[in-house]
């Protein structure tokens, strides 16, 4: 025992990324001069020295068992000298040097059940949270909304034929992980009913202080229970961020009957063309429906196609729709404005429309 | 041991469908683990009422470690006794997401000994996630993990795992060596990384080019974004072949250029490379004719955050323009002098964004002695509340502004 523990090393942080790069890349590192796409989910990278370097683009459920990543182990085996990458959107990148490859490892993928697409003009993977697979706090689950948005919207994966890219991303409760604030479409959990205090058990559990505290609008105040120091909520007052809960563990939103879905719409990251924006809200609030949230895919389906039949080429969500109006964009896609739409957070007069700028 | 299958018909209608199924991954590894098998009857239980089924965190974790481990129990353990524990482990990715298949199947190994065989590739912080496995299972994983190279992420008030794009190994448009910075900053802050000691999470996400793959502009405290200061490149030749190809250049190049920095004759591009904002459209449009210019290093922008506490931000510029080589002191020296400061002065919970929302960006800058200038702001302030730190006093003024006695 005393010698393995003379053996623990801490602290040494991830593998150098050189020990995993392709020999092409490591020849060609800062050298590429321009990539093309040659089609859904190929592109080939071109090197000042002549080089090429080809990749190709597979779906992925994010979570996977280990049997599948020694399948796609064996598949870079098989055809790009054991080299592969994962993308920021969890998608599966195989990388080759030999173009004769690119179609039989297209066909291997497919049986495998990974369609190889997300390139160019087309929905890249949805980036999302753990929902009911592994989170407390949870308003909905993740992967199950993925997957049948993705069912749905997959000819738009595998193919290139919206206006410009469409960025779509899912988390589960207001502390996204999956920070999909600044999305084309976001959809995102969300708590409608105050946190249930868990009166015998807060004050074993938490810190009162720290439980009033994280509040951001002043909602909990301290009371007493039985005697014992406990919290109370300010139900109107609250906004069902759920940070109490994260503090404290006695202060429960989870709700079968008020958790469900709210979808946003607009926002983008890239600094292309227009600055980067948040999402701003659509739909307000859409019930759980498992297994397949039909509710939910048709939302977001509605917004796809409406924006992909009426936007310009190279128009993102949100670029079309500053230049059509938020009017128009509700009209367009026959989502009911309503109260809930009107911002009453902080700064909220600067969403409100303060020029006579309008269609009729 | 010929145990009846579980039957879980609401989960089985997420197998059909073109779209890769998380429930197929899940099936596969419950063939041989109870692990995966209790994690699906708890899943198909949430599946039939709408609710999540596990509880709050609790303190795991590695010894000498705070961070890394994500504690995890179910509501329900004595239906499900195989998650009773189901702890995620972070592990630290290598930058860019490149592997070899021998180095995954040695991942795949450890998590088949020790764990539900079941993981993210990635989480959102771009860590490889083991998911799901007993507080004993810790160490002997940790130990296994570090024997093959690798060492566990951030969580909690710490450094979080940084994370990047691929840069200069597959992109002509990175303006700096973005998987060379995130290696250096992570071994840089190995210790901040691993024992959490700021007021709340730390995030550095490195993107190469202002397209910012990465998204480290919504969701890093420091997003650092590749750009340059010169010309853009131009190969006219390539410009021609575009024209000729049928790329509507006036329309589609031209007419989205939102600094109007553009003229097409027909025949010739030119650029108005003072005006030029570096948005990345024309480049991205004609990638084969234009290119980011020579002189490239990066911005530096600061504290954008997802909504919890106080409301989502993006982060804002703090240095306009830097050059980003080892051994990187500039930059090192900034990142000090903000933690300290914020360290020093932040709440419990309060990101930097919120910080600096707090204490006030004028502020924030005199501590960490950056100069206040233009390219900070969208503009200046709409409002008069100005607060002057100093004022004049007539001589013979008392504290309370009256005349002094005789």
């Amino acid at each position: 025992m005393a010698e393995e523990k003379q053996k623990r090393v801490t602290d040494i942080g991830p593998p150098h990324y050189e020990k995993f790069l392709p020999p092409v890349i490591k020849e060609n590192y800062g050298k590429w001069k321009y990539h093309e796409i040659l089609k859904p989910g190929v592109m080939v990278h071109v090197s000042e020295s002549g080089a090429n370097l080809y990749t190709v683009r597979a779906s992925s459920s994010r979570l996977l068992s280990i049997d599948k990543i020694r399948k796609y182990a064996d598949l870079a085996d098989k055809y790009c000298d054991g080299y592969l990458r994962f993308t920021s959107r969890n998608n599966v990148e195989f990388l080759l040097t030999d173009k004769s490859k690119i179609d039989p490892l297209i066909q291997d993928l497919q049986v495998l059940g990974h369609p190889v697409g997300g390139m160019g003009n087309s929905i890249s993977n949805i980036v999302h949270t753990q929902g009911w697979v592994h989170c407390h706090s949870a308003a909905t689950d993740a992967s199950g909304i993925v997957k049948s948005v993705m069912d749905e919207l997959i000819e738009y994966f595998t193919e290139m034929k919206l206006p410009s890219k469409i960025r779509i991303a899912l988390a589960c409760c207001l502390n996204m992980c999956g920070a999909v604030h600044c999305s084309d479409i976001a959809i995102l959990g969300i708590h409608r009913r105050p946190p249930k205090v868990d009166k015998s058990r807060l004050k074993a559990m938490c810190e009162i202080p720290s439980v009033v505290a994280s509040c951001p609008t002043a909602a909990i105040k301290p009371a007493t229970y039985e005697g014992n120091p406990s919290v109370e909520v300010i139900e109107e007052r609250c906004m069902f961020c759920a940070n109490c809960y994260t503090v404290c563990p006695a202060m429960p939103l989870n709700d079968p009957l008020n958790d469900g879905v709210s979808i946003w719409v607009g926002g983008k990251v890239s600094n292309a063309r227009s600055e980067p924006m948040f999402s701003k809200l659509a739909i307000p609030f859409i019930p759980n429906n498992p297994p397949r949230w039909p509710e939910v895919v048709g939302a977001v389906k509605n917004l796809v196609e409406v924006w992909a039949k009426n936007a310009k080429p190279y128009e993102r969500m949100g670029e079309w729709i500053n230049r059509i109006g938020w009017p128009r964009f509700f009209e367009m896609t026959g989502i009911p404005f309503q109260k809930e739409h009107i911002d009453d957070f902080k700064h909220a007069g600067l969403t409100f429309k303060r020029s006579v700028h309008l269609t009729y | 041991m010929a145990k009846e299958k579980r039957k879980t018909p609401k989960l089985d209608e997420l197998e059909k469908g073109k779209w890769p199924s998380f429930v197929k991954e899940i099936k596969t590894a419950a063939e041989k683990n109870p692990m995966a098998e209790d994690l699906l009857g708890q899943l198909e239980r949430s599946y039939e009422e709408k609710i999540g089924h596990w509880k709050h965190g609790g303190i795991v974790g590695v010894l000498g470690y705070g961070g890394g481990v994500i504690g995890r129990y179910s509501d329900l353990p004595e239906e499900f006794p195989n998650v009773s524990h189901f702890h995620t482990l972070r592990i630290n990715h290598p930058a860019g997401w490149f592997y070899t298949s021998d180095v995954l199947r040695k991942l795949c190994d450890i998590w088949e000994k020790h764990g539900s065989g079941l993981t993210n590739m990635h989480g959102s912080t771009g860590d490889i996630i083991f998911l799901g496995t007993r507080t004993e299972e810790l160490e002997p994983v940790f130990k296994e993990l570090t024997d093959i190279g690798f060492d566990l992420g951030g969580s909690g008030s710490d450094v979080r795992t940084p994370s990047c794009c691929c840069g200069k190994a597959r992109c002509e448009w990175a303006c700096y060596d973005t998987m060379a910075l995130t290696y250096f900053l992570t071994m840089h802050y190995q210790d901040e990384l691993h024992r959490p000691a700021f007021p709340y999470k730390w995030k550095f996400k490195m993107a190469g080019c202002p397209n910012d793959c990465v998204a480290s502009i919504a969701r890093s405290d420091m997003s650092i974004i590749g750009t340059w200061r010169d010309e853009i490149q131009m190969d006219k030749e390539a410009v021609a072949e575009y024209a000729k190809s049928g790329l509507n250049i006036q329309r589609d190049v031209v007419g989205n250029c939102p600094a109007k920095c553009m003229d097409w004759d027909g025949k010739e591009i030119k650029i108005d490379n003072k005006a030029c904002v570096k948005c990345m459209h024309c480049i991205n449009t004609m990638p084969k004719a234009l290119s980011p210019g020579k002189d490239r290093g990066a911005c530096i922008l600061i504290g954008s955050k997802a909504p919890i506490v106080e409301g989502a931000l993006l982060s804002s510029v703090l240095i306009p323009f830097i050059k980003l080589e080892p051994p990187y002191t500039e930059l090192i020296d900034l990142v000090d002098r903000i933690h300290e400061v914020w360290a020093e002065n932040g709440k419990n919970r309060e990101r930097v964004g919120e910080f600096i929302q707090r204490v006030g960006m004028g502020n924030f800058l005199e501590a960490i002695e950056v100069e206040p200038i233009p390219q900070m702001i969208a503009h200046p302030r709409e409002n008069p509340y100005v607060f002057y730190e100093e004022y004049y006093e007539e001589d013979g003024e008392d504290s309370d502004g009256q005349e002094e006695e005789k």
